[in-house]
């Protein structure tokens, strides 16, 4: 199964943000990963969580625009050169990454490189050839 | 199923013969009853007796709202008052309201008015009309009331709002015919959709919709999430009500109730009558109705009248869709736009949804329009470049539109105020 990412489209207004995580506490949603881009009008809040079937029902109530993606995470040493390694293994097959962001795992040792890839199937396969770790959904759910 | 075949579809020198016969005399009962008339008429220097046919009607002074309030409460009323068995009022947003008064016969021709209307919509005896207009001061509630009662149908008087209410009564009664504004019923498809019910269960045939304006892309919407046909009705308090004129179902243009109700369409700037086929400002003049009747009120409605004939069978004469109001007109940068016209570029866009508004500004001695649309699921993207590129098509679709650039702006769905009543899409900010 694939990493599934849900994207939350935020008004660039006071309180969108608290709103947007407060309806996800109030129904018990613990966020694994996140990130948010943003433009002078609004932003994209980009979250990773254990449940995105349960998460995307209490936006969908709350009238959230959002939308679920499917998204690759690999692990990479928490050392200098990690990530570069891994975007060399994409850019050498000539996939571009639309967007990704990155974590520490708890145990300090390894990072988490949430990537958007033009092909997800194309940079799972790149990735997996050149010996990077992809993670299954349920390892990054449960991190 | 036309209601009243004699009437819908005379010959047009039988109609012309009858209209003229009840100009004479309504202008005759103003004149003599009414002296806020007689005073307009001396100041013009013209009688009556100058009314010779229907084209001389242009020698009769204009009424206007204005004219209405200075009359206020009962100054235009040509009975006694005690003849008055009823009235309504505008909604008095702008001013003190225009009161209404009706005798038992102009109840009697409001409700004939609308039987018409309503058998345009296909009803009959056999139907059930839930009807979501307003009761009260507003005509829209009873106006409907009256022609579905005439018609002998079951008419269930939800009123205005009561949203659960209307949904628990569409399911329940298995209503036939929705009638109520078009934002209304828009709102009211949305939640069917939010309480899980299933259209298909649902009864709904017709919709016979209006009190403000709307557009052929707000139909198709509202057709397509309800499955029904929807029609447009217009009407204003001043003139009767609803009833005035209504859409049959070849949606090509308002028949007219001309033997009732006597339309003009003027140049708003020269006040020149058009002739058919031409745009511009809509005049009434009641033909028929006895507690107060009105000499060339100015509606403020842009509009254009067709004389071709309809498939129908009907002949009297048809209006198209409002498009505008002389006094909505918004002047921008020196250019006079609509409202709708923006809307109907706006909902040209694929993936946009009908809820958005207009905010006027002008920061520096400049205007500048703001135009929010709500995101929907369809237009957003989990890519900002995605959304930019959609804000983009938009304010370009608009600027070729109506040749004045916008900058649109995406807000989160359900977020732009939902009207029960007439929906508010132009906020103008500017300190003119």
């Amino acid at each position: 199964m694939e990493v599934k990412q849900i994207s939350l489209f935020l008004e660039n207004k006071k309180g969108r943000l608290w709103e947007a995580m407060d309806v996800l506490a109030k129904a018990k949603i613990n966020i694994r990963a996140l990130s948010i881009a943003d433009t002078s009008d609004f932003g994209i809040l980009r979250l990773i969580v254990p449940d995105p079937d349960k998460a995307k029902k209490v936006l969908t109530k709350s009238n959230f625009a959002f939308r679920e993606n499917d998204v690759i995470a690999v692990e990479v040493s928490d050392s200098p050169g990690g990530l570069a390694g891994v975007l060399k293994i994409l850019t050498d097959a000539d996939i571009n990454v639309e967007y990704m962001y990155a974590f520490i795992e708890k145990s300090g040792k390894k990072a988490v490189v949430v990537l958007r890839t033009d092909s997800i199937n194309k940079g799972k396969t790149a990735l997996k050839k050149a010996g990077v770790a992809v993670l299954s959904a349920n390892k990054v759910y449960t991190l | 199923m036309i209601w009243d075949k004699a009437a819908e579809c005379m010959r047009d020198g039988e109609r012309e013969k009858l209209q003229l016969e009840r100009l004479k005399a309504s202008i005759g009962r103003a004149y003599k009853n009414v002296p806020y008339y007689k005073k307009r008429f001396d100041t013009m220097k013209v009688k009556p007796g100058d009314i010779r046919n229907l084209k001389d009607i242009s020698k009769l002074p204009f009424t206007s709202k204005t004219d209405l309030r200075e009359g206020y409460p009962f100054g235009l009323f040509a009975v006694p008052r005690k003849e008055i068995v009823e009235v309504h009022t505008s909604s008095g947003t702008t001013g003190k309201p225009t009161v209404s008064g009706y005798t038992k016969k102009d109840i009697e021709i409001w409700g004939e008015v609308v039987a018409r209307a309503l058998t345009m919509c296909g009803a009959t005896k056999d139907d059930i009309i839930q009807n979501g207009y307003g009761y009260g001061l507003f005509t829209g509630g009873l106006g409907v009331h009256y022609g579905a009662q005439r018609i002998g149908a079951t008419v269930v008087p939800v009123s205005a709002g009561q949203t659960k209410r209307h949904l628990d009564i569409m399911q329940d009664f298995g209503s036939t015919i929705l009638t109520c504004t078009p934002s209304y019923a828009l709102y009211l498809t949305e939640a069917v959709v939010e309480a899980g019910i299933n259209i298909k269960k649902l009864k709904l045939k017709a919709g016979c919709f209006g009190a403000e304006m709307w557009t052929d892309r707000m139909r198709d919407e509202i057709e397509k999430r309800f499955h029904l046909i929807a029609l447009n009705i217009y009407g204003l308090t001043e003139i009767i009500g609803p009833g005035v004129a209504q859409e049959c179902e070849q949606k090509n243009g308002l028949h007219i109730c001309e033997d009732h109700f006597y339309p003009e369409v003027i140049s708003p700037e020269t006040l020149e009558p058009l002739p058919d086929g031409e745009k511009g400002e809509l005049v009434f003049t009641t033909l028929t109705r006895d507690g107060m009747p009105m000499i060339r009120f100015r509606t403020r409605d842009i509009t254009t009248l067709r004389r071709e004939r309809c498939k129908c069978g009907r002949t009297l004469v048809r209006m198209d869709r409002v498009t505008g109001r002389t006094d909505d007109m918004l002047k921008i940068r020196g250019v006079l736009i609509f409202p709708s016209q923006i809307e109907k570029a706006l909902l040209e866009v694929k993936g946009v949804e009908p809820h958005y508004q207009i905010i006027v500004t002008r920061p520096q001695h400049l205007d500048e329009i703001e135009v929010q649309v709500e995101t929907s699921k369809k237009l957003f993207s989990d890519e900002i470049r995605h959304l930019e590129e959609v804000k983009k098509r938009i304010e370009k679709h608009i600027e070729n539109s109506i040749g004045l650039r916008v900058k649109v702006t995406l807000v989160e769905p359900k977020t732009l105020p939902r009207s029960e009543g007439k929906a508010k899409r132009v906020i103008d900010k500017r300190q003119l």
